[in-house]
């Protein structure tokens, strides 16, 4: 562990502690969306368009309804036809409309796998029967799918109401939603004056997030019009705020149960099915229960957008950066809404760029709108910019991290789209890798049949702040509950609770935590943005510190003195007046009932920004067969600023699973598609993630650069680490090979074509 | 059509032995021993990922071997002696691989989690010394998506080593 | 899905006058790892699924004391491998078994099964092809066998009749000097449908430095298994030298007639089948030289 100032002292931040929700999850006992079971629930199943674009020219039920064993048939129709509006998720603004048709198509279907009808049933397999009766009729329309063909000039446009903004300008007529650009200095000057300048365009495949669990909603709406929605999501009051503005229903009529999520990686922000299932449920009178199947999560829900990013970078002689340029298009999918600005923000933050240029584009086409995935926009930015670099070294004849070094972001750094860093731990990830065994080992040479290369990329996620609460009880055996409203998908019930305990001077097992629905619980920003550790956590500090106030009073009571005369040390109350005073808070809890009653505190917080964000530096070791193609990943290290580490386990497997999720996107994982817009391999099988076998143990080592913005330092770490795996494993295939790839998947069958471009010398 | 699907196939009775109590059921025969685990008799321990054999994410033992229970029938749970994740833990404990993944961090979301341990757990029983590419092999029809698999690894590994 | 009846049928007899009562509307389950996945995936509906896993002869699997094999056609894949005696008399065999879907679908899924859902990838069919496999399938009409080359028609058809069903695949005795493999290339490790296969057997002089016979198979490039005639006749004769693997890579090649598809295109497979031939030769080379 690399620690760079001297750290605060702590007793259990940084420790290990077993997770309080394992023991449920080790036993099969956590109940995760699908796994929710009402008396008399029903199954919902939903009706999906065959095509990428058409108008619905008639939709008929009537032979559904009629089926014995169906509760309830719905189509857009049973849907309100809401205005277009903001609607404010906490990380990603959507729009009303849009959203709502999404959800139900309401005359013209966008995307392959575009809800059309739903209907409910005594049983799964019922209802998938009755879809078999419900008749559409379409009018096929020609599909959107490529980015060229969307952002022609004369493209077929697929939202005529659609409003572009081109760099502020309306647009009437066009699938381009957003042109953005972010400039300083003069690059175009600064170019000329460069010593070596390159340009490459690079194409990154779309990609889904790949968790396990499909997406699961139940739904209720009883007769006296409150709705309880049951769901795996990473945002119950974006749900609540979703279902309240889709149904037009009273925000405060909607109860949010978040269910234990099995997976998110931000493709479980928006709403899919839960306003379908409560639509059902008034119609049927019954709890209504949908479950995507894995197709349609290919299909149907958000993976994170593939484009197209040209990048361009100068250097003088000594291989300082002079200026850089990208262009940056994201296919959003159906709808607008892809990642270009954190894209925009991430592409050169890893450098002190003094002259650049940044345009960024949101272009609509017929597949599902794209959600956020994992440091949304980022990884694909990044695949460009990284790569770029590493062939900028080849050039230039520098060492990749020399010229990282020599062109640091560091504190005071003006980040390309605008912000000034605060302190960052860029330098010091690189120095970690610097220093990693890894880096100082030697790789294997090649052989005749066996190409081996090594590569690294940097990468950067900011992360957000934003709203949290979190309440602290007092039980009377002077253990805590805490409850928070963020859902826990890979740890942050314990490190929450930590941040706590911190305060509170209590071992981390005496502090119980539960994720809250949207009625237990303050309002809370969703589990995205690297923000709940983060945020939820100082929100946890705020609470635990007004429990330690209020039974400072409650025990100045009992001692029959000033408030001002207790002080809280090392866990124990104490008298500055009565030294033999001390009350554990044990104690001191056991003895509320004589001090006015129970002691339960809220801390709510809205965090402003991330505090400068967490950059991270990974190295990779390939090895690929000469004869096919295929790659093998010999080492993985992958370094990453925490600021601290809360519970360090949960921090490596951060960094582990992010670059093993970055190693799939940048070696097999794509959206392959028709030319009429379907994905052809909507399966585990075919959409080929990494399995066990394909990866090695991936060495982390845990940067602490303690962020100003966080009572104990902390830093976001959830997402940064899916940023550098491409480009490292990109820059690593070049070292082995000898050419250079510009496209994700770099699977076999592209790094044959790339040999064979070598061989040929074309 | 006047019937639905249910009535239209009449249901079969089943009777096996489901982590270790003598079991009967009812259900339609078409329905997946995963679907009768989780909707007929309760048990959503065991979990579906993609409903085609990918995932493993519905691993359970029939007769001492590890099966998708997608790929099953529930009819053919005839006579059959089926552990799911349920059945994993000693009553009042839990089991070694339980531990592991606990103290190793071997779950983040926790979805893969029940796969996983059914899985290892029959390696384990069979294979006592199974190292690394053993595991990973063994574990190859397992997906998890959150721990790039380095924990689950090192947990098998503990719990291997506690096991003996 | 539509529903359908499940039906465990005790003997042969039972099961083909199901099959033929039934006609299309029925099929044979054997691990059910491809037919439950195409039901719920709605290629096709059924009114009733036979399982063929109480019947005697589907589930034998009997190395007969001459040498033979035979393999029934719902005997999990699990079972071939973890015999000893087949381990060391069929490699071939057991490469296939050992990576057809992950330990899970291993538990269930058959060779025969494998066979009978006929597709271009299926790991399991080219092995069999090159030790000369003869599949036995058995209808209202009685028994007649086919090679396990002629077996498989079309992606996803294959030979059987209405009210018929593969019973075994027999192996014979492997030749002394014989030897196998197969070999598939996925982007992955595990849990992959090959992007091209190939399985080679040979048999070798006294010597073992010379070909005197060799059968290649190609999976995944074309639309069924491919016998590879041409590099197998071009063998016979070839001293047992990587010049000839690469050579027999070349001719195999020509026979593959690939599609391009989201798995792999026209050229890597051509490609891949030489690579592959290549390294299967190798390894089938070298059990060869072993088994005297």
């Amino acid at each position: 562990m690399t620690t760079t100032e001297k750290p605060q002292e702590f007793k259990v931040v940084g420790t290990r502690p077993i997770r309080h929700d394992g023991i449920d999850k080790v036993l099969g006992r956590a109940v995760y969306g699908s796994d929710v079971r009402l008396a008399g629930m029903i199954y919902g199943a939903v009706l999906r368009s065959p095509y990428a674009h058409a108008k619905i020219t008639k939709i008929d039920t009537s032979k559904a309804e009629a089926m014995p064993g169906v509760f309830a048939v719905m189509s857009g129709k049973d849907m309100p036809l809401v205005a277009s509006g903001a609607l404010d998720l906490g990380e990603t603004v959507d729009d009303t409309a849009f959203t709502s048709d999404r959800v139900m198509a309401h005359d013209k279907v966008v995307f392959k796998g575009h809800p059309v009808a739903a209907v409910a049933a005594i049983d799964q397999n019922t209802g998938l029967e009755a879809l078999k009766l419900i008749e559409v009729e379409y009018e096929v329309l020609k599909p959107v799918i490529s980015l060229e063909d969307a952002m022609a000039p004369g493209a077929v446009v697929i939202h005529e109401g659609l409003i572009g903004d081109d760099l502020g300008e309306k647009v009437n007529n066009t699938n381009i939603a957003v042109h953005n650009r972010s400039e300083f200095g003069d690059p175009e000057a600064a170019f000329a004056k460069s010593a070596t300048v390159l340009e490459r365009t690079f194409i990154i495949s779309r990609a889904h997030q790949g968790y396990i669990e499909p997406h699961a909603s139940t739904a209720f709406w009883a007769p006296d019009g409150k709705i309880t929605v049951w769901t795996t999501t990473q945002a119950p009051f974006g749900v609540r705020k979703t279902v309240s503005a889709l149904l037009e229903q009273p925000l405060s009529d909607i109860k949010v149960i978040p269910t234990e999520i099995g997976g998110g990686f931000g493709g479980k922000i928006p709403v899919y099915l839960e306003p379908v299932a409560a639509v059902l449920s008034k119609k049927a009178g019954r709890p209504v229960k949908i479950t995507m199947d894995r197709r349609a999560v290919f299909e149907a829900s958000g993976p994170g957008p593939g484009g197209t990013i040209k990048v361009k970078m100068g250097v003088d002689d000594k291989g300082k950066i002079t200026a850089a340029t990208a262009d940056i298009r994201y296919g959003a999918g159906a709808y607008p809404g892809a990642s270009i600005n954190p894209a925009t923000a991430g592409i050169f933050a890893c450098y002190e760029v003094p002259n650049v240029r940044i345009d960024s584009y949101d272009v609509v086409i017929n597949m599902s709108k794209t959600a956020a995935y994992r440091a949304p926009g980022t990884p694909q930015a990044t695949f460009a910019s990284e790569t770029l670099v590493g062939e900028l070294c080849e050039i230039i004849g520098m060492s990749p991290m020399d010229f990282h070094l020599l062109n640091v972001s560091r504190e005071g750094t003006r980040r390309p789209d605008g912000p000034v860093f605060p302190r960052i731990g860029n330098e010091a990830c690189l120095e970690a890798i610097q220093g990693s065994e890894h880096f100082k080992s030697t790789l294997e040479p090649s052989t005749e049949s066996k190409l081996r290369g090594r590569g690294m990329a940097s990468g950067y996620w900011n992360g957000i702040g934003n709203k949290s609460s979190v309440t602290i009880n007092v039980n009377e055996d002077g253990l805590v509950s805490l409850i928070e409203g963020n859902p826990d998908i890979g740890g942050t019930r314990t490190t929450i609770a930590m941040q706590a305990a911190e305060i509170l001077g209590l071992p981390a097992e005496d502090v119980h935590p539960a994720v809250g629905d949207t009625d237990s619980i303050g309002y809370s920003d969703l589990t995205a943005g690297s923000r709940t550790t983060y945020a939820t956590g100082t929100a946890a500090i705020e609470a635990a510190k007004m429990v330690i106030d209020e039974m400072k009073k409650r025990v100045a009571m009992i001692w029959e003195t000033e408030y001002g005369n207790i002080e809280h040390v090392d866990g124990l109350f104490v008298s500055k007046v009565a030294p033999d005073h001390k009350f554990t808070f044990k104690e001191a809890a056991g003895k509320l009932g004589q001090t006015g009653g129970p002691v339960a505190m809220t801390g709510t917080v809205n965090v402003r920004g991330s505090g400068g964000g967490s950059f991270g530096t990974h190295l990779v070791d390939v090895e690929v067969d000469r004869d096919t193609g295929k790659v093998e990943i010999l080492r993985y290290t992958a370094a990453q600023d925490a600021g601290k580490a809360v519970h360090p386990s949960y921090v490596e497997g951060q960094f582990q699973g992010g670059a093993v999720q970055g190693i799939g996107w940048a070696l097999n994982e794509e959206y392959y598609t028709s030319d009429d817009g379907v994905m052809v391999n909507s399966t585990f099988l075919d959409y080929r993630m990494p399995t066990s076998l394909d990866v090695p143990m991936i060495e982390t080592i845990i940067v602490e650069v303690a962020n100003t913005n966080h009572p104990f330092g902390v830093r976001g770490i959830g997402e940064t680490s899916i940023v550098p795996p491409a480009p490292a494993v990109a820059n690593a295939l070049a070292n082995a090979i000898g050419v250079r790839l510009y496209q994700t998947p770099m699977n076999p069958g592209r790094i044959l074509e790339a040999l064979a471009t070598k061989k040929t010398g074309k | 059509m006047t019937q639905t699907p249910e009535q239209s196939v009449r249901k079969v009775s089943v009777q096996c032995t489901l982590n270790g109590q003598p079991t009967e059921f009812l259900a339609a025969p078409y329905l997946s021993l995963l679907e009768v685990l989780r909707e007929t008799l309760g048990l959503t321990g065991t979990k579906e990922g993609c409903n085609d054999g990918n995932c493993g994410a519905c691993t359970v033992n029939v007769d001492g071997r590890i099966v998708d229970s997608c790929l099953m029938l529930g009819a053919e749970a005839e006579g059959k002696t089926i552990e799911t994740i349920e059945g994993v833990a000693p009553a009042g404990g839990l089991h070694p691989l339980q531990q592991a993944f606990l103290e190793e961090a071997a779950l983040q979301c926790g979805i893969c989690t029940p796969g996983f341990l059914v899985s290892a757990k029959a390696l384990l029983e069979r294979e006592p010394d199974a190292d690394e590419p053993r595991i990973r092999l063994w574990l190859a029809g397992n997906l998890c998506r959150c721990t790039g698999y380095d924990k689950i690894i090192r947990a098998v590994e503990k719990a291997r080593d506690e096991m003996k | 899905m539509h529903p359908y009846q499940y039906i465990p049928a005790t003997n042969i007899t039972e099961a083909v006058s199901l099959l033929a009562r039934y006609g299309p509307r029925a099929r044979v389950m054997a691990g059910g790892t491809d037919l439950l996945v195409q039901l719920r995936g709605e290629r096709y509906e059924l009114d009733a699924v036979v399982d063929a896993k109480a019947i005697p002869e589907l589930m034998a699997l009997t190395l007969a004391k001459d040498g033979a094999l035979s393999i029934g056609a719902a005997v999990p894949c699990y079972q071939v491998y973890e015999d000893e005696a087949i381990v060391a008399a069929f490699p071939g065999i057991i490469d296939a078994a050992s990576l057809i879907g992950g330990i899970q679908v291993q538990s269930r899924a058959s060779l025969g099964g494998n066979l009978c859902n006929a597709t271009p990838s299926a790991d399991g069919i080219c092995p069999l092809i090159v030790h000369s496999g003869v599949v036995t399938l058995t209808g209202v009409g009685g028994t007649r066998t086919m090679l396990v080359e002629e077996f498989t028609t079309g992606p996803g058809r294959n030979a059987l009749a209405h009210g018929e069903m593969l019973v075994k695949i027999d192996l014979p005795k492997p030749a002394a000097h014989f030897g196998a493999a197969y070999q598939r290339f996925i982007p992955r490790n595990e849990m992959d449908i090959a992007v091209a296969g190939v399985a080679s057997a040979v048999t070798l002089d006294a010597s073992g430095q010379k070909i005197e016979s060799a059968r290649i198979a190609l999976a995944s490039v074309g639309p069924t298994p491919i016998f590879a005639k041409k590099a197998s006749d071009f063998l016979a004769g070839q001293p047992a030298t990587e010049e000839t693997y690469a050579k027999a890579g070349e001719v195999a090649s020509t026979e593959a007639t690939p599609i391009s598809d989201m798995r792999g295109t026209i050229e890597q497979r051509h490609h891949l089948v030489g690579v592959l031939t290549r390294r299967t030769l190798a390894q089938a080379v070298q059990r060869a030289r072993g088994n005297s």
